[in-house]
């Protein structure tokens, strides 16, 4: 493989076909990785305003710069973009869908033409429910989880953002059911399930709850529609209805949706941790296998969410004892990260500082899931601002980091070029601190009594808030230098080599950025997938 | 060297795992309304009993043959077109269509009879009625609803099908899309096999 | 790029198949007479299963398929049962 390549070398994936159309028109994963890339930062970048404006009328008490009804408004829309739009489908559609054929050495998912179409869903789906603030009628505010009865009484136009997360589950299901029959039957000769990638293995452990859990929202929504349209009654207390029942079918979907962010986003570490520490993984087997051990088990913990809600003991119990089994794949895949890096070359570039990140913010947001998962415990903090340091802690720091990860280790690949290393590292450094001083003072902050969707508190509550708002105000400046560190290398960044962190993986072995069909021969595997010949040690350090 | 271009047509391996994880997806939606059944059953056993009384089992019953002979048809319709006769196929499929649409006439009447009562989500007639009986006629309006929904996408894809066997796109080397089809009406069948005990027949 | 290691259901298995599933209606709507109080559902349900079955197994050729379609097929079952079971933890015992 050359290593000089330039962008008028032999044709790749970018130049095969130009034009807007040709982009429009795609069957390319590698293209539909990107169209979903450019689509999703443009709606996280919407979103984060939207938490940034809520951050600033939050810094003091009472009406700051937006009315109560606003402010219902604002956190249901920045959910329901951040949740159905970014986390759910994010790294699966941009890395899954870039990388997962190439990994396994294949040419394309299984089914091209229904990937394209995934992601016109996906479009549509995000249309509707941004529609849904613009339309005549008062926008949405029953918050992304659209508790009955609220979102079945309220004036508003829910019916849009209910549909819209309706058609985002369609986008979801076919993302998954692409990928798994792409790794059932499309790996390259060799390469068996056991010399599979773990980024691959977690997208497969995604896709089987992308599959089978995402219909159950699918007609949980359309009930909360026949509820306002057609006035059904399942969850009317008053035709005989139970207001339960809509919690435990929105749980028993959102509750397995949160390992769809987070198993991706452990993916993406474990390929990051072996080529930085130019040493295979450790423990190769009880991370894939824990990967569907967290998918299996997730999927009967969702009455954790539900402690206070008044169901039985016995269900409390149930729930309880499988939150905390649930925990143990996730803390063997800690340990077998940090066993990799041990006795490793450890190369501190910026994909590695982002995975370093996303340990540490997995960590806390893990344990205090934990504690919330404690029936004692939950009583205490339910509905308070330490369920939201709790989830933004897993989602934006595992989630998130997980993406800053991959989009910082890829990136090269991707597009040929290469992004500067020291505006990277300053870049990490607003986002981490400005992270840290934003979400943590909301565990004080729930422990001490303040509620959370409120926009008003007591005063004593107030300089944990002003801390707070100011931590907002770093992190977006971080998020912009990253952003804008990226960019602006697309354009004036060097060329990038084909394999500038030495890695090991088939994706490596192919030009940047790669050629239209990926491969020039059908790879043929015979070493198991982090087999490090010789390992790269920097010897100018 | 393998070719590294894509095939013309999708291997039918591929083809036919796509359509039984997409069957997958379409039991866990129809399970959710399930559960709701499930959970209101448990609660007002005897007023579903009552619901039960109020539908027509001779319909419920008949419509249950309709579609369990349309899914014979259309299994025979593979046999047809494995065997290399496409019009044969294409005769199965045309019974297997107007079956659908029988099944399609009878729910018509079926539901018109409930709305002339007034008895619709919603209306006055229901509201009026025990708890236990507005949730079993809301899911029954639900769920019967949904599942005609699936009978019309079902009897339009193998309308497709149909075309495509006219024109020859399907032939007996290349029939994946009448087998997915057929997969796909055969889930309409197996929903039905659940509902109508489930409905009609908690008397 | 004919596959034809495949197997091919004879038009008299489909009819057989279908005289079977007949009959198993029947055999419910009978069984609906028989006061059996709350195990009507029970016997209702496992004859509707075993339909469910039967036209799984042949007609939508899950008993010719690769093992692979068998056990996804059986697990997903099995799975979402163990989801409304989860569920009832709740109603059964509030």
């Amino acid at each position: 493989m050359s290593n000089h390549i330039s962008a008028d070398t032999p044709s790749n994936y970018l130049t095969h076909k130009t034009g807007l159309l040709s982009w429009l028109t795609t069957t390319d994963h590698k293209r539909i990785g990107l169209l979903y890339l450019y689509t999703i930062t443009i709606f996280f970048l919407t979103a984060a305003v939207l938490g940034l404006l809520m951050r600033i009328e939050k810094f003091a008490p009472g009406e700051t710069i937006m009315t109560a009804q606003t402010y219902n408004a604002m956190f249901t829309i920045h959910g329901i973009i951040m949740i159905f739009v970014i986390v759910i489908p994010g790294l699966s559609a941009v890395f899954g869908n870039f990388f997962l054929p190439i990994m396994i050495g294949a040419k394309d998912v299984a089914f091209p033409r229904l990937n394209l179409f995934t992601w016109y869903i996906y479009i549509t789906g995000a249309s509707i429910a941004l529609f849904s603030q613009f339309a005549y009628g008062h926008s949405p505010d029953a918050g992304w989880t659209f508790y009955v009865p609220y979102s079945a009484q309220s004036h508003s136009n829910m019916v849009l953002a209910l549909m819209g997360a309706f058609v985002l589950g369609f986008a979801s299901i076919l993302t998954g059911l692409n990928f798994l029959v792409t790794m059932h039957r499309m790996r390259a000769p060799g390469m068996t399930w056991f010399k599979m990638p773990l980024f691959p293995w977690s997208l497969y452990a995604t896709a089987w709850v992308q599959l089978l859990a995402t219909p159950i929202i699918g007609i949980t929504l359309l009930m909360v529609v026949a509820e306002r349209v057609l006035k059904i009654g399942f969850f009317d207390p008053t035709l005989g209805g139970d207001p339960v029942l809509y919690q435990h079918l929105f749980w028993i979907y959102s509750h397995p949706a949160v390992y769809v962010m987070i198993l991706p986003a452990m993916g993406v570490v474990t390929e990051i941790f072996p080529t930085f520490a130019q040493k295979p993984v450790f423990g190769y087997g009880a991370i894939a296998i824990s990967s569907l051990a967290i998918a299996l088990i997730g999927y009967f913990v969702w009455g954790h969410h539900m402690f206070v809600a008044g169901i039985g003991y016995n269900s409390r119990v149930f729930f309880s004892l499988l939150t905390f089994l649930v925990a143990i794949p996730s803390a063997i895949k800690v340990f077998n990260w940090l066993g990799t890096l041990y006795g490793g070359s450890i190369d501190l570039k910026p994909p590695l500082l982002y995975a370093l990140g996303f340990i540490s913010l997995f960590i806390i947001g893990g344990f205090s899931g934990l504690t919330q998962g404690a029936l004692a415990a939950n009583v205490h903090i339910t509905d308070t601002d330490f369920v939201v340091a709790h989830f933004h802690y897993i989602v934006f720091g595992g989630m998130g980091f997980g993406f800053f990860a991959a989009i910082h280790y890829w990136y090269p690949k991707i597009w040929g070029k290469m992004y500067n290393f020291r505006w990277a590292y300053i870049g990490f450094g607003f986002i981490y601190v400005g992270f840290h001083t934003l979400y943590f003072p909301m565990f004080i902050l729930g422990l001490m009594g303040m509620p959370r969707r409120y926009f008003d508190y007591l005063p004593r509550f107030q300089p944990l808030q002003e801390v707070s708002t100011i931590g907002a105000f770093i992190l977006i400046t971080g998020i912009i230098i990253m952003i804008s560190n990226l960019v602006y290398h697309y354009y004036k960044g060097a060329v990038a080599p084909a394999n500038p962190w030495h890695g090991v993986t088939l994706e490596w072995k192919i030009p940047s950025p790669p050629p239209h069909e990926n491969f020039d021969e059908v790879p043929v595997i015979t070493h198991p997938p982090y087999y490090f010949e010789k390992p790269f040690v920097d010897e100018g350090m | 060297m393998e070719s590294t271009k894509l095939n013309e047509y999708t291997d039918r391996d591929t083809g036919k795992l796509g359509m039984w994880l997409f069957l997958f997806t379409e039991l866990f939606l129809f399970g959710g309304l399930f559960l709701v059944y499930a959970v209101m059953r448990t609660k007002y056993a005897h007023d579903f009993h009552l619901g039960a009384l109020e539908l027509n089992a001779f319909i419920g019953t008949a419509n249950t043959v309709v579609l369990l002979v349309s899914s014979m048809t259309v299994a025979m319709s593979l046999t047809a077109i494995q065997t290399n006769n496409p019009s044969k196929a294409f005769g199965l499929i045309l019974i297997t269509v107007f079956l659908a649409i029988i099944f399609l006439i009878n729910k018509y009447f079926e539901w018109g009879h409930k709305i002339e009562l007034k008895l619709y989500p919603g209306s006055d007639v229901m509201r009026s009625l025990p708890h236990g009986e507005i949730m079993f006629f809301g899911l029954y309006f639900i769920m019967t609803g949904l599942h005609a929904l699936h009978v019309i996408v079902g009897a339009v894809l193998l309308i497709i099908v149909m075309f495509n066997l006219k024109s020859g796109s399907i032939t007996q080397e290349h029939y994946l899309l009448q087998e997915n089809a057929a997969l796909y009406w055969h889930l309409v069948d197996l929903i039905w096999i659940f509902l109508f005990p489930l409905l009609y027949l908690v008397t | 790029m004919s596959e034809n290691n495949e197997h091919i259901s004879s038009y008299a298995l489909n009819g057989k198949v279908l005289i079977v599933l007949l009959c198993l209606t029947a055999l419910t709507v009978l069984a609906i007479s028989f006061h059996l109080g709350a195990f009507t559902v029970a016997l209702a349900l496992l004859i509707a299963t075993f339909k469910g079955g039967i036209v799984m197994t042949y007609f939508m050729h899950l008993k010719f398929e690769n093992t692979l379609l068998r056990i996804l097929a059986i697990s997903v079952i099995l799975f979402y049962i163990s989801i409304v079971l989860t569920t009832f933890i709740d109603y059964l015992y509030r």
